[in-house]
């Protein structure tokens, strides 16, 4: 009986913590959102941290988009090659990208490279009391601190994702066309008749502006939650990964289930 | 300054590239040039089997794609079905009596419709009815009639 009673407690103090965690987390969203008109008053602030989240992210992008395209051209270079369709090489290699591949690839880094740091950047403010002095000084950290880091994340993966695109079937043609002789023409042509815009391509771009805001929005709450302690910072920096990769993978899924069947 | 400069530049740099991006995706690597084409005139055409024809299936005239199958539905009097193709307005010289046939692109493709000119002088408008058409050629029933021809022989 007395096992059944603590079972039962368990289950209630998981539900309790859950849902209280929630509602911190929305209403610190709606707090964030709120300070949308003090970035609009500040567009210096959001500059400066869209340049070191979106700008600082280009590189790992780039790099990743160019071998993440060479991967996905040879790998179906094998495979078409056997039904006589290179042809379609185009089309997979770019239907991939555009669909899956760089809304979840670019959201997966952009967690690792730029989240990562806004958690733990934040986290640190929080643990030498910089948020506390600001509040002290009447200046609301959210609106100063999180809502251009919010908004800076926002807008820069979205951006990130379509440069991905871009060079990821770049460098598929690259491999597939100028390294294993696939017909250029055929190439570009099956991808024009077969891609469309409204449908691929702004699906896509949907995908990473939802990936972009969960993403970011785990980031900054994480931080801005963390323990003020160094073990606290580290914590939180892992969770704001490991969450955000979780929501991104169960996300996709949801949406890809949504856009494309 | 110098240094907020130089992050103003740069971020206005990842602004271009994404533009740049976003417009190589658009015209090289999408049908986005093809949008135009989407208002042309419509012309319906009834057929007794359509096999696996769908919508935003290719219209096309001696291999050129002119046109778009943009509605397929079905006449419960006539019993066939009815689909409307939708084609680029440049094309506005086809013959009034044109022939539709459903064809396969290859061996297993998708399957579009392919227009052969007639003869008369008046030709197709919006709203026009292609009379003389050839339905879909259904791989299950050749094969049934060749399997009849071969046991009755």
């Amino acid at each position: 009986m007395k096992s059944v009673i603590s079972f039962l407690q368990n289950i209630g103090v998981f539900v309790i913590d859950s849902m209280a965690s929630l509602g911190r987390s929305v209403s610190f969203l709606i707090n964030v959102l709120m300070g949308f008109k003090d970035v609009i008053l500040r567009p210096k602030l959001l500059v400066r941290e869209i340049y070191s989240v979106g700008v600082l992210s280009i590189l790992i992008i780039v790099f990743s988009a160019i071998f993440v395209g060479m991967v996905v051209s040879l790998l179906g270079h094998t495979i078409l090659v056997d039904f006589g369709g290179e042809e379609s090489l185009g089309l997979l290699v770019s239907l991939t990208l555009v669909r899956e591949l760089a809304p979840v690839i670019g959201a997966l880094l952009f967690s690792g490279r730029a989240g990562s740091a806004l958690t733990a950047e934040i986290g640190l403010m929080k643990a030498t009391e910089q948020l506390a002095s600001m509040e002290m000084m009447a200046v609301d950290p959210i609106r100063r601190i999180v809502a251009p880091r919010f908004f800076a994340g926002f807008i820069s993966l979205p951006m990130l994702t379509i440069i991905f695109m871009a060079v990821g079937v770049y460098s598929g043609y690259l491999v597939g066309s100028v390294g294993l002789g696939v017909d250029a023409g055929s190439f570009w042509s099956q991808i024009q008749n077969k891609v469309e815009f409204q449908h691929d391509i702004i699906n896509g771009i949907i995908k990473s502006v939802v990936f972009a805001f969960v993403v970011t929005w785990i980031a900054v709450y994480q931080g801005y939650n963390a323990m003020p302690t160094s073990e606290g910072v580290s914590r939180a920096t892992t969770n704001s990964v490991v969450y955000s990769s979780l929501a991104i993978l169960g996300l996709d899924f949801v949406l890809t289930a949504i856009m494309f069947t | 300054m110098n240094s907020s400069k130089k992050v103003e530049v740069l971020v206005g740099a990842l602004f271009v590239m994404a533009m740049l991006a976003l417009v190589f995706l658009a015209l090289n690597a999408s049908n986005f040039s093809g949008l135009s084409s989407s208002k042309g005139y419509n012309v319906t055409a009834q057929f007794n089997n359509i096999g696996g024809l769908s919508t935003k299936a290719k219209v096309t005239m001696s291999g050129v794609t002119i046109g778009r199958v943009t509605n397929i539905s079905y006449n419960k009097q006539a019993f066939q079905a009815v689909v409307t193709m939708s084609i680029d307005p440049k094309y506005d010289y086809l013959p009034e009596d044109s022939q539709a046939s459903i064809y396969t692109a290859g061996l297993l493709g998708e399957q579009y419709i392919s227009l052969e000119p007639g003869a008369e002088d008046a030709s197709l408008v919006e709203g026009s009815n292609i009379s003389l058409t050839q339905s879909a050629i259904v791989l299950e029933e050749i094969i049934g009639k060749v399997l009849v021809s071969l046991t009755t022989k």
